[in-house]
């Protein structure tokens, strides 16, 4: 019983993490209706401009975000209008080639500067542990759901208390009628591509800390992340928490109790059984095309 | 008068060559290149990237000393991408369209089993560094030489000499096992768990992960929960340092614990668990401080060549370096560079290398060599420690705690 709540435990706090990450992407797909297969590349570069930062600069890897997010925030605005803006027609299937093709292209230049070796990110509390009953809290995993759960609330508070955020839910919305209504989308799609990449750039250095990762190490990352919003509903971010805590404790649980072999296809039964029931997911919205 | 002039001048000629010839130059041997499927991005990037040093410092060494029996090299490396598939397709295309000479082997068992059947399609000869899996030999090939002390699944049976070995008051009582899916991994830790259980040391936990699993804290939970005496694990680099990590967070210090890859990495490994690798063990064939042939030349070449200590050198660099120690002997006793003169070489005589010496049985498996020792990082080095014969240092039992 310990371990099973143990699990269920470290399930909630890795699920945060996952949960951050997810966010930006499903951020972007909802204002910009494009799938982002690079997110998962942006997390590692967010990783690895914290290892860089602090190991230069001699810091916290969480204190490397005050430097790491704004540059994450400026290369996402500028990716949006470089690569994203230009796709004018059948958005989401070229936006898959084109985030591909960024996803690649930042593999290739990691592995020129960093190399092909495994790095991770070093702290002090990354061995530390506090005892709670029978069983050890990870400090890293507490530090890193509080960021989260920090950078998600500050999400929330621009999407739903700001004008700004208004633009983007709006746009989300339709972005037809919010350009009708005098909403610049092209500048809200780049900040919206921004803020999903300074969210990979946080969710980059708690999963820099926890795991061993190289340039390569975004193929596994992106294939979780896009079953996350599936299952919370493309584009709602409300959907993205829930789904990432969802798959996270299921899966930990089912390691401790049945076997990690099965992990991943008991998480899956749980997806399509929620597809079945809601085709949009957990928090999506159905959406009907006119043909 | 005039042909008779042009005949004596003509004679003159060949008398002088002919008095030359046993001086002049002979052509040097066209030169060649060699093949290898590499992993530069994906899972293997890591391994990937020190196979490349150790076969790029072998060929500097060979064209220094005049070629392979004089022909010049030039190594050529495809991106593989860890890919079952891209393997295939890189071996064929080096063969089929760059025509190169020969082909070396790419990393792990996974990549090596299907790039195996392609080369053997062609005739090619197959040393290979690091497949060593079961299934590697049992497919009827004989092109394939494994270029290391021991098949894969022997790799732990010096570790489990060592444990039973041990007094009965000091002896483990149970031991944890986790392994990836992987054929390089699981036969190892499975070979072992057999071994130890019919030496009466009862096994607390026994798992196997998908090789594709990221968070390893779950299974190493469990591990921590079993509180056995002796953990096992088939783990590559990532996961070596996950577990390790786990069970410094849960404070559970076993008496010993052994990896199957990841404390061989030098300090890949090291970098990331600083002062707590110390009394963590690997199977290995190779440590920079072995007295085998040759390996003196070779880490100090490697050091000049690629900076850092020796403690920074990879396994994986050693073995592809040995798999062209094994090539070069095997062309000088056919005297041929041709695959099927090399290959009939190499399934007879023993072969010396960095690692020791290598002999291979007709499907490839090396027999007979000096097989696997163990290797402990004790004060911060990878040092080896049983058997005694090659030990720099007596085992550290028990682990000390971590600090």
């Amino acid at each position: 019983m310990t371990l099973v709540l143990e699990a269920a435990v470290l399930g909630i706090l890795t699920g945060g993490v996952y949960a951050l990450m997810a966010s930006g992407l499903t951020l972007i797909f909802g204002v910009m209706r494009i799938i982002n297969v690079g997110h998962g590349a942006l997390v590692v570069l967010g990783a690895y401009l914290s290892f860089a930062a602090s190991r230069a600069l001699h810091i916290d890897p969480f204190v490397t975000l005050v430097i790491t997010m704004p540059v994450m925030f400026l290369l996402g605005f500028g990716l949006q209008v470089v690569f994203i803006r230009p796709l004018k027609t059948d958005r989401e299937a070229l936006s898959v080639l084109v985030t591909y093709a960024i996803a690649l292209g930042l593999e290739g230049i990691l592995g020129y500067v960093f190399g092909a070796n495994y790095v991770q990110l070093q702290a002090w509390y990354d061995t530390a542990s506090f005892p709670i009953g029978d069983f050890r809290i990870t400090y890293v995993y507490v530090f890193g759901f509080v960021l989260c759960l920090a950078i998600l609330v500050v999400l929330f508070l621009i999407l739903y208390r700001t004008t700004f955020g208004a633009s983007i839910r709006a746009t989300m919305l339709n972005r037809t009628a919010a350009q009708l209504i005098g909403i610049d989308v092209d500048r809200v799609s780049a900040v919206a591509f921004g803020i999903g990449m300074a969210t990979a750039a946080a969710g980059g250095v708690v999963f820099g800390i926890t795991t061993a990762f190289n340039p390569g190490s975004h193929y596994d990352l992106i294939s979780r992340l896009l079953t996350i919003i599936v299952l919370g509903g493309l584009g709602s971010l409300r959907g993205a928490v829930i789904a990432a805590l969802i798959m996270l404790v299921s899966e930990d649980i089912t390691s401790v109790v049945i076997s990690p072999v099965w992990a991943s296809f008991v998480f899956f039964v749980i997806l399509i059984v929620v597809l079945l029931v809601r085709p949009q997911g957990l928090y999506g919205v159905r959406v009907r095309e006119r043909i | 008068m005039r042909t008779s002039l042009r005949g004596a001048l003509l004679s003159v000629l060949a008398m002088v060559i002919a008095a030359c010839g046993s001086t002049a130059p002979t052509a040097p041997a066209a030169p060649i290149t060699i093949g290898v499927s590499v992993s530069q991005s994906g899972d293997f990037s890591g391994d990937g990237k020190a196979l490349v040093q150790g076969y790029d410092l072998w060929a500097q060494d060979e064209n220094a000393k005049g070629g392979l029996l004089g022909h010049k090299i030039t190594m050529k490396y495809v991106d593989d991408t860890s890919s079952t598939q891209q393997v295939v397709s890189n071996y064929e295309g080096l063969i089929t369209r760059d025509k190169v000479a020969l082909v070396f082997g790419p990393f792990s068992s996974l990549l090596t089993i299907p790039a195996s059947t392609v080369v053997a399609r062609y005739g090619y000869a197959f040393p290979e560094p690091a497949g060593g899996g079961p299934h590697v030999f049992d497919r009827g090939l004989t092109n394939i030489f494994f270029v290391q002390p021991a098949a894969v699944e022997d790799n732990l049976v010096s570790y489990t000499k060592w444990l039973t070995g041990l007094s009965a008051d000091q002896r483990p009582t149970s031991v944890a096992y986790a392994t990836q899916d992987d054929p390089f991994t699981q036969p190892q830790v499975d070979k072992a768990k057999s071994l130890l259980e019919a030496a009466g040391i009862k096994t607390a936990y026994y798992r196997v992960y998908p090789a594709e699993t990221t968070d390893f804290t779950p299974i190493a939970l469990n591990v921590v929960h079993s509180q056995a005496d002796a953990v096992i694990l088939g783990t590559q680099l990532p996961d070596a340092v996950a577990f390790a990590k786990t069970f410094i967070q849960q404070h559970y210090n076993p008496k010993t614990l052994i990896e199957t890859t990841g404390p061989d990495q030098g300090a890949d490994f090291s970098n990331k668990l600083g002062t707590n690798t110390e009394g963590i063990m690997v199977p290995a064939g190779w440590t920079a401080n072995a007295k085998a042939y040759g390996n003196d030349k070779f880490v100090s070449e490697f050091i000049a060549k690629y900076g850092g200590t020796a403690a920074d050198i990879s396994a994986d660099a050693a073995e592809a370096y040995s798999v062209g120690q094994v090539v070069d002997e095997a062309a000088t006793k056919a005297n041929s560079i041709e695959n099927a003169k090399l290959i009939s070489s190499l399934h007879s005589g023993t072969y010396q290398t960095i690692q020791g010496p290598m002999a291979f049985d007709s499907s490839g498996k090396p027999q007979g060599g000096v097989g696997v020792y163990i290797e402990q990082w004790q004060n911060g080095a990878a040092i080896f420690v049983y058997p005694s014969s090659v030990a720099a240092a007596q085992p550290e039992y028990p682990k000390k705690p971590w600090s």
